[in-house]
């Protein structure tokens, strides 16, 4: 569509950043949230990455991981509930050149948001996306969310929940034109942020899911999870991702899995009694939207002129 | 069959192909009448019926073209309620609006015209050319039916004359189902003295993009219709035109609002489905690229919405179209628009409310969701096109709106002016109407992102990519530099900011021109689709010596200034309106409970005026007669 006078500039200039660039006010998340070790792998990205502050923006429902832009000295764009993806589509359509990343809650994603989330994942757009799941509502103060485990005792749900969870990976696996899905936990530091890098590096809708701890009204939900160390099974391949011989020490459950078999990924996505954690699919053919759809017309005051009266000319009586 | 209704000998012949019995027939001159062509749906009537209208202005007459539409896509075949089509008012001068009773109508079978007549669009006498193959058809049903009708409608006084159409269709081996529609033309051709090589034109424009031999076959069937009816027509019209000084283009509501999408630089228009406002987007996405547009169709309206938001905050001002339905889902994000202060242009092609009502029908029922929508304090302005030529502009003058106050602009114009066509003069572009390219220029130190002008409320907003303004735009209560705050001070100061914005475009705007005198026993005041309408009765009665005139407001939030003193000069003022209000000859209303008209309460609430109002929500345009009766009794109240 239109490109500005920026991105015709060598860029005569390293771009070096040291975290603080990256850093803006205190983040107001709860000792032990998850929220604050995404905060600290997306941080730690973007300095690596050196991805300039003003050409970056992170777009944001509502909720408590919604608040996540505000703590990046980026743009930043803080919206409505449920609506982050068509904001951050928007942004991307019209500035390509732009970094655009997406912050947004298990509510925010998988309920009110819900068919935002489906079309988004068809429109593969250049976007990375970290579903921050704790499995509730904490903002509003513990209400069960679509990703609560069944039995899930909450406000609305004094007796347990009645349903069984919506699993967000194997919805994403659903749906047409999904290019990027992988799985992280809040807990395992070094693969959240090597599972952050490669949604960053993949070009396309980039759905990471993160499994995080919510110490406020889910304090121990995950710790069956966090203190068996063979309940995280860690996807690893040749073309994905490699495992550290550090973590190989404490997680000893791996898997070697292509990310381009999509019937094995669903099988992964669906497992019960293991979390995998790693790439579980990724394809980088898949067209992008805010590609296809560019026009290829540059855009001038005489290619509206032109285009305008030619319009005219067809309604002249 | 009754006789013809006497015509007034012009001694002249019509038609410019001779030929067939020209010498015989009379032609009336006449300064205007309403035509109309109906079918059941999907017979092509309302392309007969357009191409009429195309045809009559580039002979230089003026136009305006009604659609009638049935809401189904295939309703049944002749039934009352499938009636499809259009209805041309063809005028020596310029036509302002649809007016009221049609003078000769053109019917594809007998039952299409049970809702016309009933629905009192028919004027006494009318002239009905009516497809006579149903009198002959094997079912006996249909043929008595027919029978029946026809017979009815003659005994009513109606001018009724059948026309074998699909017999004489068949003689050229046509598809009669597809070609009907073209040698209906043709005889309207004839009876409205149309230059046959200007209808030519037409169709070759028409079926532009088809293959040469429909075309031929098209204008075969046109020049079939006109000799047909050269030969078995006793009377035709002359209604002799006056070519507008500039030339002129023709269109209708929803196109001139592409066009001027188009024109006003704006790069991105999001939308999804919705009559009556779709065909806007529809025609903007087979020309919109052609400038580097894009039109985006998103799951729902409120991803439409946000999607144009994200957009128009990363660059220039975006656009997304709507209609009332849709209008309601997009309030959250309109409100968030307002919050973050982004620019935005919302158009909502008001239709029959509330929920689903009446898709293809008129009602100006969103004037109060478009100014107080949303929640909380959310200050937007509204603007409302009142002509076919105003849907262009008015778009060019929201993207200046909404850039220079970061604001929201809501469009509201209607069913009747989206799909209604008049001619208006061919724009010339202008530069100026482009949007300029968004800033990417270094933020200078120490400027911060709601920088509020202490008189004015205004701030220049940061767009990414534009180095040190990096902030995070919020929908939370936010200060200067768009943090979040809940400091009783900084929301007093935030909402007055993004109050007085609404003040300061205010300020720049100019009383509204008065129609008439100004002052006397009656004020008129209207909005949106009615100006045509309003003005013809003003005028009409005024010629009778009678004091009153109108104002047409084009801003209703806010306000142009002086509407007050102009109104202080009359002794009664009302609105007329097509939306709902309760009458207060009902028996249980009085000024207790009586609702008012939605701009007739704006009018009340701002300048303490004891304004009264009339409206009506038939779905239909208001009828130029139907207001002359409306304010006749107002006066002598």
């Amino acid at each position: 569509m239109n490109c500005s006078a920026t991105d015709c500039l060598l860029q005569m200039y390293d771009e070096q950043h040291d975290l603080e660039d990256y850093q803006s006010g205190v983040p107001r998340w709860c000792t032990g949230c998850g929220d604050n070790a995404i905060l600290a792998a997306v941080q730690r990205l973007c300095r690596d990455e050196g991805l300039r502050p003003e050409k970056t923006v992170f777009v944001s429902g509502i909720g408590c991981s919604s608040r996540f832009p505000h703590y990046m000295k980026t743009y930043g764009f803080h919206g409505i509930h449920g609506r982050a993806l068509p904001v951050a589509e928007g942004v991307k359509m019209a500035r390509p050149d732009l970094t655009v990343f997406v912050n947004t809650g298990d509510g925010d994603c998988c309920s009110i948001g819900a068919a935002h989330w489906i079309h988004a994942i068809r429109y593969n757009m250049n976007l990375t996306v970290f579903l921050h799941d704790n499995q509730i509502y904490g903002l509003t103060k513990k209400q069960a969310s679509p990703t609560s485990p069944i039995g899930t005792k909450s406000n609305t749900t004094p007796r347990g929940s009645y349903l069984d969870a919506l699993n967000p990976l194997s919805v994403t696996l659903g749906v047409a034109n999904a290019s990027f899905v992988a799985q992280a936990v809040d807990w395992i530091p070094e693969s959240l942020f090597e599972i952050v890098k490669a949604a960053y590096h993949h070009k396309g809708f980039s759905f990471v899911r993160i499994l995080q701890r919510c110490p406020e009204w889910l304090p121990k939900s995950l710790d069956p999870w966090m203190q068996d160390p063979n309940s995280v099974q860690l996807l690893h391949h040749e073309n994905a991702l490699q495992i550290s011989a550090g973590l190989s020490r404490v997680y000893k459950n791996q898997l070697r899995h292509d990310p381009l078999d999509m019937n094995r990924a669903r099988e992964i996505a669906s497992s019960h009694d293991v979390i995998p954690v790693g790439i579980l699919y990724q394809n980088r053919d898949i067209p992008r939207y805010e590609e296809t759809r560019q026009t290829g017309v540059l855009r001038t005051t005489a290619t509206v002129r032109k285009g305008f009266e030619a319009e005219l000319d067809k309604y002249s009586v | 069959m009754t006789s013809k209704k006497p015509l007034k000998k012009a001694g002249k012949n019509g038609g410019s192909d001779g030929g067939g019995s020209a010498g015989k027939i009379s032609v009336t001159t006449l300064s205007e009448h309403i035509v109309e062509i109906i079918s059941d749906s999907g017979e092509g009537a309302q392309r007969c019926g357009q191409s009429f209208g195309s045809i009559a202005a580039r002979m230089g007459n003026g136009i305006w073209t009604t659609e009638i539409i049935p809401a189904e896509i295939r309703p049944p075949a002749r039934s009352v309620a499938g009636a499809s089509g259009n209805r041309i008012r063809i005028g020596s001068g310029y036509i302002t609006n649809g007016g009221d009773q049609t003078d000769l109508v053109v019917a594809f079978n007998e039952q299409v015209l049970l809702g016309r007549v009933r629905d009192r669009e028919l004027k006494p006498g009318c002239i009905i050319l009516l497809e006579s193959m149903w009198r002959k058809h094997p079912d006996l049903n249909i043929s008595l039916a027919y029978a029946e009708t026809h017979d009815r409608l003659v005994a009513a006084g109606y001018t009724v004359r059948e026309i074998p159409m699909e017999q004489e269709c068949q003689l050229l081996n046509a598809d009669p189902k597809r070609g009907k529609n073209m040698f209906a033309l043709g005889i309207l051709c004839f009876i409205y003295s149309f230059d046959l090589q200007m209808a030519r034109d037409q169709i070759a424009l028409t079926f532009g993009k088809k293959e040469q031999s429909i075309i031929d076959a098209n204008v075969k069937l046109l020049e079939a219709g006109k000799q047909w009816a050269q030969a078995n027509l006793d009377f035709s019209f002359s209604i002799p035109a006056t070519p507008a000084a500039q030339p002129q283009i023709v269109t209708n509501g929803n196109t001139a609002l592409a066009l001027g999408v188009m024109a006003s630089g704006m790069e991105l228009c999001a939308m999804y489905p919705i009559t009556p406002a779709t065909s806007a987007s529809h025609y903007l996405s087979e020309v919109f690229e052609k400038v580097g547009g894009i039109v985006h169709q998103a799951e729902d309206e409120i991803a439409a919405c946000a999607f144009a938001i994200g957009a128009s905050y990363a660059s220039k001002c975006t656009i997304t179209i709507t209609s009332g339905p849709g209008y309601s889902l997009k309030q959250e994000a309109i409100g968030l628009a307002v919050m973050a202060e982004i620019p935005l242009v919302v158009v909502n092609v008001q239709r029959g409310g509330p929920s689903t009502g009446q898709p293809t029908k008129v009602e100006q029922g969103d004037l109060m969701t478009a100014i107080f929508g949303s929640h909380g304090d959310a200050p937007k302005v509204v603007m409302a096109p009142a002509t076919i030529e105003d849907c262009f502009y008015s778009v060019i003058t929201a993207r200046k709106i909404a850039e220079a106050f970061n604001m929201v602009v809501v469009i509201l114009t209607d069913a009747s002016l989206s799909s209604s066509q008049q001619p208006f003069t061919r724009p010339q572009f202008n530069e100026a109407w482009l949007a300029p390219p968004y800033d990417q220029s270094p933020v200078p130190e120490g400027a911060r992102p709601y920088d509020w002008d202490a008189t004015t409320g205004l701030a220049r907003r940061f767009i990414p990519g534009q180095p040190g303004g990096m902030h995070t735009v919020t929908g939370l209560a936010h200060d200067r530099d768009s943090h979040v705050a809940y400091d009783p001070d900084i929301n007093q100061e935030s909402l007055r900011a993004r109050s007085l914005k609404l003040a300061a475009l205010q300020k720049t705007l100019t009383a509204p021109e008065i129609f008439g005198d100004a002052k006397g026993d009656l004020l008129v005041l209207g909005w949106g689709s009615t100006k045509g309408a309003i003005e013809e009765a003003v005028a009409s009665l005024r010629a009778e010596g009678k004091k009153v005139s109108s104002i047409h407001l084009r801003f209703l939030q806010p306000m142009q200034p002086g509407i007050k003193e102009i109104m202080k000069r009359f002794k009664k003022v009302m609105t007329i309106e097509t939306n709902w209000s309760d009458s207060p000859d009902e028996e249980i209303i009085d000024e207790n409970n009586r609702r008012y008209s939605s701009m007739a309460i704006l009018l009340r609430s701002r300048y303490l005026v004891d304004v009264d109002c009339w409206s009506e929500v038939r779905g239909q345009p208001v009828k130029p007669s139907t207001i002359r009766r409306v304010v006749l009794a107002k006066l002598n109240k």
